[in-house]
């Protein structure tokens, strides 16, 4: 494996813009910029952190791995799987060569999500290059640490607008020893219902999932366990699942890719009621993500959702329009204050 | 005695609380005087007990046009002064706003007042088969909204997570009176994480006045395991060969000699007295899961040097398992005149080693020490014996607990693993940030708070105040790995 660390080069280019009053553009390998509101940015605003590689820490038995942001994920997601172990918020990638940083950065999560927990969940601790040019060091590789402002997970899903990661601890797990994915053939409307029943079982859960005509639960743990589970539980077992699961979080079936119509992606309490929304669904996280195909405008959207105390986010766009609501005045001017506290200048430019 | 408010002021208190909310008298004072850390004792200017949310933003609307410092208080148990009151302001304390607002239990959600005791969520929780898992060991009187500001742990943090690992939305009210909603009814919420800066924030960024928190299906099944060593150090290499073996145990909790006696005499719980250290290891989940489990780790427990491994065959018999652990803490204090808690974290495979340097640290102090802690997040709860009638030996203590602290950060650890910086460990964070970290925390700080009126000289030192201390940061890697490349 490559290992590059470019943390001063990437300093001397923050400071180079900051004297210029110039702006940068953080970019992993650009693999999620189909999440950008506007079109590309010049090649020369852009700051590259994908030469910045290498794994630096690794101890299985910490269950704690420390890589550079530009590190490719499915890279460390093998070093994982060598020791027996996983990065359990199972990111999506959405291209091969997808970064740890721009990962983290745009902080998504896989099926596992509900069960283990969220990309910022895992983060324990990151070194940062602020808007300042500063190179800055907070958390760590412990699990337990409550020493400062939790600054480390507030860059999970800041889009690069406050710092650019350059490296990053994250707690990591053992892969379940078994898992088994069992399909169920449910009535539409009675699965959100199913789920909720599931859900507050103690079964091992590990996804919980409808792609519009089945059910799909994969059970992670012991094989005994499994077996007892899928006895009570009922199902069929897929076959060739791990297979499915990939390429349902990397949104590689057909379903998430119609250039005629937008992907909405739906934050929602998991028994929530189907938003009276037009289009076609699938249902991700036991019910509490939802992915809405429709060329509902984004306002009928956001009025919708936010109805339902959820919160929508246009995902992949058809058409040029509003990726999420406006946050309410003093949020807003919160997240700007704080924006200004990490970058004065304004720097950094979402990419 | 501080200076009393200003007139305006205690008008404009007056006009906005009930008679029963605003305490002003030395006698009715006294009992916010400190919190869980006793050591430091201080009046406030005021105590406001709200009755609502409403009430809260008032009092920090009339705070913030005058100029007067709020220190936020849920129960008073936090350990490290995070709510001693200020000279310069009142505490606002959170206790009346008490109501569990909503079980919910299809969504599998709690929605919470902040003065809601952490246990009463799980009893609330329980009907519906759903608990809340993190579980500080005051559980019984600490408060949600107190939980949220510290980022409280528990025995189950090492499968469960903390407390930022368990919360959904917060409503909070900034110092200048807004109201604001993070988080949301899903699993992620629009805009930056504020929720994870808001945990853990120490009452320095806002105040908590409603919390949604996830609730977990109750595991049909639990056991625990408790295993004898004959050398701690032995006993701190089973853990870290636990986890490398890919079990993620419910709770893994470490008990030297030392707390074994104190606990056995207190509680009569079974322990092996004779034992230099024991282990006590849960495992939950469904019950072909935790046979599984169980049989692993008893095997491996026994490779990995255990003299005696027992399984609990009932659950009266694990909870006997976790009554001495339960114990601990009181039946240290039974056989000292005073103990010092401290509270740090190190990567588990430097257990053994970080263990004997403390006792080492220990005899050049003159004082014994019990551990007694979370072994399997690394996280240490050394407890200092001393007696402060004697002089000179508080002061020891502390200096012993500088020490140790600073062995935890020089293992790669961190000064506080789950009770927060508050007072006691300001000048610790001198030692683990740089004048960098510490200045972004100051800009991050002015953000939500600009005039630092909120839990002003709290968890986040001053450049000065660190100069003064004079102490060098010292970077875990780079005190010990000179070779390695560092900036």
């Amino acid at each position: 494996m490559t290992s590059h660390d470019q943390s001063l080069q990437l300093r001397d280019q923050v400071l180079a813009a900051l004297a210029a009053a110039e702006t940068l553009h953080i970019r992993g390998s650009g693999s999620k910029a189909f999440l950008r509101e506007d079109a590309a940015p010049p090649a020369s605003r852009i700051l590259s952190v994908s030469d910045h590689t290498g794994v630096t820490g690794y101890e299985p038995s910490e269950l704690v791995i420390t890589v550079r942001a530009g590190t490719p994920l499915r890279q460390v997601e093998t070093v994982l799987a060598e020791h027996g172990q996983m990065l359990a918020f199972e990111p999506p990638g959405f291209a091969a060569g997808a970064s740890m940083g721009g990962t983290l950065a745009c902080g998504l999560s896989g099926p596992r999500r509900p069960y283990t927990g969220s990309a910022r969940d895992f983060m324990l601790g990151c070194r940062l290059l602020n808007g300042q040019g500063q190179i800055l060091s907070f958390g760590g590789q412990v699990i337990k640490n409550v020493a400062g402002f939790d600054i480390t997970r507030l860059m999970a899903g800041s889009y690069g607008t406050l710092g650019v990661l350059l490296e990053v601890s994250l707690k990591v797990l053992p892969r379940p020893e078994a898992e088994r994915t069992l399909v169920f053939d449910l009535a539409a409307d009675t699965v959100l219902a199913r789920m909720s029943d599931w859900s507050r079982g103690a079964w091992p859960l590990s996804a919980l999932a409808y792609d519009g005509e089945r059910v799909l639960m994969r059970l992670s743990g012991a094989e005994a366990a499994l077996k007892a589970s899928h006895r009570h539980l009922g199902g069929e077992v897929l076959a060739e699942a791990d297979r499915f699961w990939q390429q349902w979080r990397e949104q590689e079936l057909p379903w998430f890719h119609d250039p005629a119509v937008s992907l909405w992606r739906l934050s929602l309490a998991p028994a929530s009621p189907p938003p009276e929304l037009p289009g076609h669904w699938h249902l991700d996280w036991g019910g509490a993500l939802r992915w809405l195909k429709t060329t509902a405008p984004a306002e009928r959207i956001f009025a919708e959702t936010a109805r339902l105390g959820g919160h929508a986010r246009c995902f992949r766009s058809a058409v040029r329009q509003p990726r999420q609501p406006p946050l309410p005045a003093p949020l807003a001017a919160l997240q700007q204050r704080l924006r200004t506290a990490f970058d004065p200048h304004g720097v950094f430019q979402p990419d | 005695m501080p200076e009393a408010l200003p007139p305006e002021v205690l008008k404009r208190l007056t006009a906005c609380l009930p008679a029963d909310a605003l305490l002003t008298s030395v006698e009715e004072m006294t009992p916010y005087e400190c919190d869980g850390f006793s050591p430091y004792r201080r009046l406030p200017r005021a105590v406001v007990l709200p009755h609502n949310e409403q009430q809260v933003q008032a009092v920090l609307r009339i705070c913030h046009a005058a100029g007067i410092a709020v220190v936020a208080r849920g129960a008073g148990t936090g350990l490290s002064g995070g709510a001693l009151p200020v000279e310069t302001g009142i505490v606002l304390s959170l206790a009346r706003l008490n109501r569990i607002v909503a079980i919910d239990p299809l969504n599998r959600t709690a929605r919470v007042q902040p003065g809601v005791r952490n246990l009463a969520i799980s009893t609330a929780a329980q009907p519906y088969g759903l608990y809340y898992a993190p579980d500080p060991s005051s559980q019984l009187a600490c408060t949600i909204g107190g939980n949220v500001a510290e980022n409280s742990g528990g025995v189950h943090c090492l499968k469960y997570g903390l407390t930022t690992h368990n919360l959904l939305e917060l409503r909070w009210i900034s110092m200048a009176g807004d109201r604001m909603t993070v988080g949301g009814s899903g699993l992620d919420g629009p805009g930056y994480d504020l929720m994870a800066l808001l945990t853990g924030s120490e009452g320095l960024l806002g105040v908590i006045v409603e919390v949604v928190v996830r609730l977990l299906p109750t595991p049909p099944c639990a056991r625990a395991l408790l295993a004898s060593f004959d050398r701690i150090e032995t006993a701190g290499a089973a853990v870290a060969g636990i986890i490398a073996a890919g079990i993620v145990p419910a709770g893994l909790e470490l008990m030297d000699n030392a707390s074994i006696r104190a606990t056995e005499a207190f509680v009569q719980a079974g322990y092996p007295v004779e034992a230099a250290a024991i282990l006590i290891c849960e495992l939950d989940g469904r019950v072909e899961q935790v046979d599984a489990d169980c049989g692993r780790v008893e095997r491996l427990l026994t490779q990995l040097g255990a003299t005696e491994v027992r399984q609990s065959a009932s659950e009266a018999e694990r909870k006997r398992f976790w009554a001495g652990r339960k114990a601990a803490f009181p039946a240290v204090g039974r056989i000292t005149p005073d103990y010092y808690c401290m509270d740090g974290t190190i990567p588990r495979h430097r257990l053994a080693e970080v263990l004997a340097r403390i006792a080492t640290l220990a005899a050049e102090h003159g004082l014994a020490v019990a551990n007694v802690f979370h072994a399997g997040d690394g996280n240490l709860h050394p407890l200092i014996l001393f007696d402060a009638n004697q002089p000179g030996q508080l002061e020891q203590a502390e200096a012993l607990g500088a020490r140790i602290l600073q062995t935890c950060i020089e293992a790669g650890g961190s000064i506080t693993g789950e009770h927060g910086v508050g007072v006691e460990k300001i000048d610790a964070m001198c030692l683990q940030f740089g004048p960098d970290e510490l200045s972004q925390f100051h800009a991050v700080k002015r953000a939500f708070d600009p005039d630092g009126l909120l839990n002003p000289g709290k968890a986040v030192p001053s450049l000065n105040r660190c100069a003064e201390f004079g102490a060098m940061h010292v970077h875990a890697n780079t005190a010990l790995h000179p070779g390695l490349e560092h900036f």
